[in-house]
């Protein structure tokens, strides 16, 4: 029987290697899959449930989950300028509703950071029986791990598109049509899919990568 | 070309562990979706009546009415869920048509088996099942459920069942990862669970899928509660729009999970939200008016 990925934490994580500490958005959603990728690899993680649990960290996922709920939630409670501010200087990742979140926009009215310079389309393939895996290369993903030749298995949970995507902004990573499913702005970064439902660390090392840690191309 | 896998046992919980943290609602309209999406509910099940209602009706309790569901998944952006009897996998396969995003075989509705349950291995749409104890919990999982939740005892606004179900899956979790490698044969045997699910259990040290509250929650503090015992989510039945001021209400419920343990957050989200459901004491409830026992 197989389970769910990542449910589980490492069972001893090696200690934090320096103060670099990087935080996840536990509104809501898939924040612990997150956690549990950053400590195998040996990384501080820090939960950020409100505005002061920003400070003094490196870098902030932003994880799946309903993008409405994560958005209303970080309304409620006074997220939104902070992140916003947080965002301009450190690095982001979303993932799914974390790259929604992102956006400057989702064709709806829903609360956005607007961060990057990009535009979505949620539920793009349809409702849950849609949901898919599947192979996608993510050729950036050398910078970390150059000599490793795997495409991404990348898992597509009632997922989103990224419709446009203009510069500063770049595309990451597409299907085999073309559609854009991962894309970069400088320090941030947006997939539509989610590397933390899966063991494979390479998006989590990018990512840290970005923010900065010395160690991200580590094997 | 790369090969699109869809309805994959990873996909299948994928949902489930992006619903984690939140709350998910039972609506009986349209509208009463929009009110659950607006107020941060993470899906919503689809439902003619709530538990308190098919409880005060009596009757036959079936899949709600094809119709319904679709209206409530054009309303709403999140996740919709809807319920089909125990062993209906007819009811299930209308479902799957339909789209909808979880089946939850659920005992509030009318068993139409009482021996077998769905064998949910055959659809690519994910099941949710009820559970009072461990070896229940991983007999669904054996059958392919890709989500568990509490029983509890539904529509009665009375959280004590939904406690003890949980205390029991997560205390029995306990006690399988303090037992000797030899000792987890008779226990697998002692609960009627596979042997392979069990040694699984032991390993992680948590039930392999998505664990989730649900029967008689009724109050922010009750779905914190809930939360700090353990589980990973909350459903909320009638607890929401057969109390005073629903909006109000869900709101504060998903807040609550969000903040579980803060107990200062909590105090906040609880105050002025008009009067909880009325609900009805588990303990003056007859033997045959319970649904819990439901489920095999």
């Amino acid at each position: 029987m197989n389970h769910a990925p990542n449910l589980i934490p490492p069972e001893k994580a090696p200690p934090p290697r320096d103060e670099f500490t990087v935080g996840v958005l536990a509104l809501q959603g898939s924040f612990w899959e997150h956690e549990v990728m950053l400590r195998r690899l040996g990384v501080a993680v820090r939960e950020v449930r409100l505005p002061a649990d920003l400070n003094g960290l490196a870098g902030l996922i932003i994880p799946g989950g309903e993008s409405t709920t994560i958005g209303k939630l970080a309304v409620a409670f006074g997220l939104l300028e902070p992140l916003r501010a947080f965002g301009r200087e450190h690095a982001i990742w979303g993932t799914c509703a974390g790259a929604i979140f992102l956006s400057r926009d989702a064709r709806r009215s829903q609360p956005l950071l607007g961060l990057m310079n990009i535009t979505v389309e949620r539920n793009a393939f349809g409702r849950q029986i849609a949901s898919f895996e599947a192979d996608i290369p993510v050729p950036a993903l050398k910078t970390v791990a150059p000599a490793d030749e795997r495409p991404f298995r990348a898992v597509f949970i009632r997922a989103p598109l990224i419709e446009t995507v203009t510069p500063p902004a770049e595309v990451l990573a597409t299907l085999d049509d073309g559609r854009i499913v991962a894309a970069q702005q400088g320090h941030l970064l947006a997939t539509a899919f989610h590397p933390e439902l899966t063991d494979d660390t390479r998006f989590h090392r990018y990512f840290l990568h970005l923010a900065g840690w010395s160690a991200a191309a580590a094997p | 070309m790369s090969e699109y896998i869809t309805g994959s046992f990873k996909v299948k919980v994928g949902l489930a562990q992006m619903l984690k943290g939140g709350v998910i609602m039972d609506v009986v309209t349209p509208e009463q979706a929009k009110i659950a999406e607006d107020a941060g509910a993470v899906a919503v099940m689809a439902l003619e009546r709530v538990p308190a209602d098919i409880r005060k009706q009596g009757g036959v309790a079936r899949m709600s009415d094809p119709e319904l569901i679709l209206k409530i998944m054009d309303a709403v952006s999140i996740p919709v869920m809807a319920k089909v009897r125990i062993g209906h996998f007819v009811e299930a396969q209308i479902l799957e048509a339909l789209g909808v995003d979880y089946i939850d075989e659920s005992e509030v509705l009318t068993p139409a088996d009482e021996e077998h349950h769905i064998d949910k291995h055959n659809f690519k749409v994910p099941f949710v099942c009820g559970a009072r104890n461990l070896g229940e919990a991983l007999r669904r999982i054996a059958e392919g459920a890709a989500m568990i939740r509490t029983k509890g005892e539904a529509g009665t606004g009375d959280v004590v069942e939904a406690v003890r179900h949980a205390r029991t899956v997560l205390g029995e979790i306990r006690r399988l990862q303090s037992m000797a490698d030899e000792e987890i044969y008779t226990f697998a045997k002692e609960i009627g669970a596979p042997l392979a699910l069990v040694r699984e259990v032991k390993e992680l040290g948590r039930l392999p899928v998505v664990n989730f509250a649900a029967g008689g929650i009724a109050t922010p503090a009750d779905a914190a509660l809930m939360m700090q015992l353990g589980v990973d989510g909350i459903f909320v039945g009638s607890g929401i729009f057969k109390s005073e001021d629903p909006p109000k209400r869900a709101a504060a419920i998903v807040k609550a999970v969000t903040h579980f343990n803060d107990a200062e957050i909590l105090a906040e989200v609880s105050k002025g939200l008009g009067e909880p459901m009325r609900g009805q004491q588990v303990e003056d409830l007859p033997e045959e008016a319970r649904l819990a026992g439901r489920g095999w």
